[in-house]
């Protein structure tokens, strides 16, 4: 942190972004339950939307209680790290510190003399730690038990995310810190790495970490009930399609607003964001088309995320084609790596590794060969390149290993599989008494009230009575 | 009395519907259906993972009537429902004991 001779200064434009590009991001979780839940069967749909919005109720606490500490608490007012991989948890636990002297403590990341009070600074945050975990629900849709997932939820977000984030975003090994390991490998310019990791706005911690994750999660839950064999086509596509849309629009604040900052790299962000989730809409349409012989719904919104997961590392740091060249790329070989789970057998259901891991690698590393002012393609050496495999190698090994070992105690604890009757005859009225849809027209499906909603004990006597 | 059950593709039927108004059916049920002949079914694919599906929509398309105007009525029917290409559906007409209007009570010819 800068020293700043003068009380910093709020600024109030930068704030007003970040609450609305905070709001946006939250937003982009119900936009994800809903793209995942129109790619389960109807029998599952309000399970897989559970997830994503069970997700966003305990990680949204969490980071509050002991998430922004871990991840963020060494930025300012003495806070410490540990060895670089995280903060101390309790320094700012609960966040009553950011109140500050004045009601609310301003805080300048970059050190680029653009201060906004540190609240919104890490609501911020937090939307990032909610959307990540909804992620990886994809790879286990259709039979795990609520419980459990929440309580991985938390345990997960609290071992894999948090030091993961603060070792890329708060100063920690795999950020351009002096005691960072890109400082070590590249040596030192100005108090920073001379080489900086470009990970803009999370293709480490939140794509390729929810990908890992996503990975280790299904090899350890299993396979659904009838995998490869039963048709498991996703029920409603128009769903699947809105998801994608209110994705893409939050999105913006995802990558702009990483930025934290209303000035030119957050437009030049916005720009390169669309460009190259246009440009892997169609990769992903043209390798279906000549592969299956028709260009779908499903194909053109699973391209658009994984344009937008491909451009969320690089976003900063490429011109509008180099965008385009990224995203094209990342949509083609995301819809060739969706089929690598029949192959190989692990049944990563709605392809959170075939999307987020293979277009979050990709996007880490391409930000490596494309980036404007240190790319390899641009004559900036193979430094970048390789620092950017280093880290992506990295984050992918650590969630994985980490990601593996919470989810096999969790199976050996609590347990993860619903009832194979249970997940046959469907998860949500197993697990939640509930139905998605109610087909066929016929009024609450030729039932009846067995007990009133309850309200007061005098309304159920007389309803019984 | 004869109930005559049409399964048809659903696109065909207005015409159906339409053609039986003309010769002054009064009424008709129709529910929708799946299912395949020898047409068997379509396949679809989502993510590069084709999945056959053998049960297509249909209508079935059923309408009670009286013994004389049993095989003009399928005559009808078959007439509005025919494309010509595979998938068209079967017609078949089974004998009613009884029927019976439920507002009034009537029963038989009456009720039809």
């Amino acid at each position: 942190m800068p020293f700043a001779a003068e009380p910093p200064v709020i600024n109030e434009a930068a704030t007003a972004f970040m609450l609305i590009a905070s709001s946006m991001v939250l937003l982009m979780t119900p936009g994800l339950a809903l793209f995942y839940g129109g790619m389960t069967r109807s029998k599952s749909v309000l399970n897989m939307m559970m997830m994503s919005f069970g997700a966003m109720a305990v990680v949204g606490i969490v980071y509050v209680l002991w998430g922004y500490s871990m991840s963020f608490g060494n930025l300012q007012d003495g806070g410490s790290d540990i060895a670089g991989i995280f903060a101390n948890p309790f320094h700012l636990f609960g966040l009553s510190q950011l109140a500050g002297e004045d009601g609310a403590r301003l805080i300048d990341p970059f050190g680029v003399g653009v201060f906004i009070p540190e609240y919104i600074y890490a609501g911020f945050q937090l939307t990032f730690a909610v959307i990540t975990v909804a992620l990886i629900s994809g790879a286990i849709a259709d039979r795990v038990k609520f419980g459990t997932w929440i309580t991985f939820a938390v345990i997960w977000v609290t071992v894999v995310y948090f030091p993961i984030a603060h070792m890329v975003w708060g100063g920690g090994l795999l950020s351009g810190a002096e005691g960072g390991l890109s400082a070590k490998l590249f040596g030192v310019t100005d108090g920073l790495a001379s080489v900086l990791p470009i990970d803009f706005a999370g293709g480490t911690v939140v794509h390729i970490n929810a990908g890992a994750a996503g990975l280790a999660l299904a090899l350890v839950v299993g396979k659904r009930l009838g995998f490869g064999k039963v048709a498991m086509r996703p029920h409603n596509l128009p769903l699947v399609m809105i998801g994608a849309g209110l994705l893409w629009f939050g999105w913006f604040g995802f990558n702009a607003g990483s930025e934290l900052a209303a000035d030119g790299v957050a437009s030049s962000v916005w720009l390169n964001t669309t460009v190259a989730t246009c440009a892997a809409a169609i990769g992903w349409l043209v390798v279906e088309k000549i592969r299956d012989g028709h260009a779908t719904s499903l194909g053109a919104a699973s391209g658009v995320v994984a344009g937008l997961v491909a451009i969320t590392p690089a976003c900063g740091a490429l011109s509008p084609v180099g965008s385009i060249i990224l995203g094209v790329v990342a949509g083609g070989l995301s819809a060739l790596a969706v089929g690598l789970k029949y192959k190989f057998g692990y049944d990563d259901s709605l392809d959170v590794v075939g999307v987020h891991l293979v277009a979050g690698l990709w996007g880490t590393v391409g930000a490596g060969l494309l980036a404007t002012k240190t790319g390899l393609f641009y004559g900036g050496g193979w430094q970048q390149t390789v620092l950017q495999v280093l880290i992506a190698v990295i984050s992918l090994v650590l969630s994985f290993v980490l990601t593996y070992v919470i989810a096999v105690a969790l199976k050996a604890t609590l347990g993860w599989r619903i009832s194979d009757d249970a997940e046959s005859e469907g998860i949500d009225q197993a697990v939640h008494a509930e139905s998605g849809y109610e087909i066929g027209g016929f009024p609450a499906s030729g039932g009846r009230t067995t007990r009133p909603a309850i309200s007061t004990a005098s309304q159920v006597e007389g309803a019984n009575a | 009395m004869k109930l005559i059950t049409a399964i048809i593709k659903p696109h065909q039927l207005d015409e159906v519907k339409e053609a039986l108004e003309a010769f002054g059916v009064a009424g008709m049920t129709i529910s929708e259906a799946s299912g395949y002949g020898r047409q068997r079914g379509h396949s679809e694919v989502y993510r590069g993972a084709e999945y056959t599906v053998d049960f297509v929509p249909k209508v079935r398309l059923e309408v009670l009537v009286d013994d004389v105007d049993s095989s003009d009525v399928l005559e009808v029917i078959l007439k509005a429902a025919q494309t010509g290409r595979i998938g068209d559906g079967k017609i078949w007409a089974v004998p009613v004991d009884e029927v019976v209007r439920v507002r009034t009570g009537e029963r038989g010819v009456d009720a039809l």
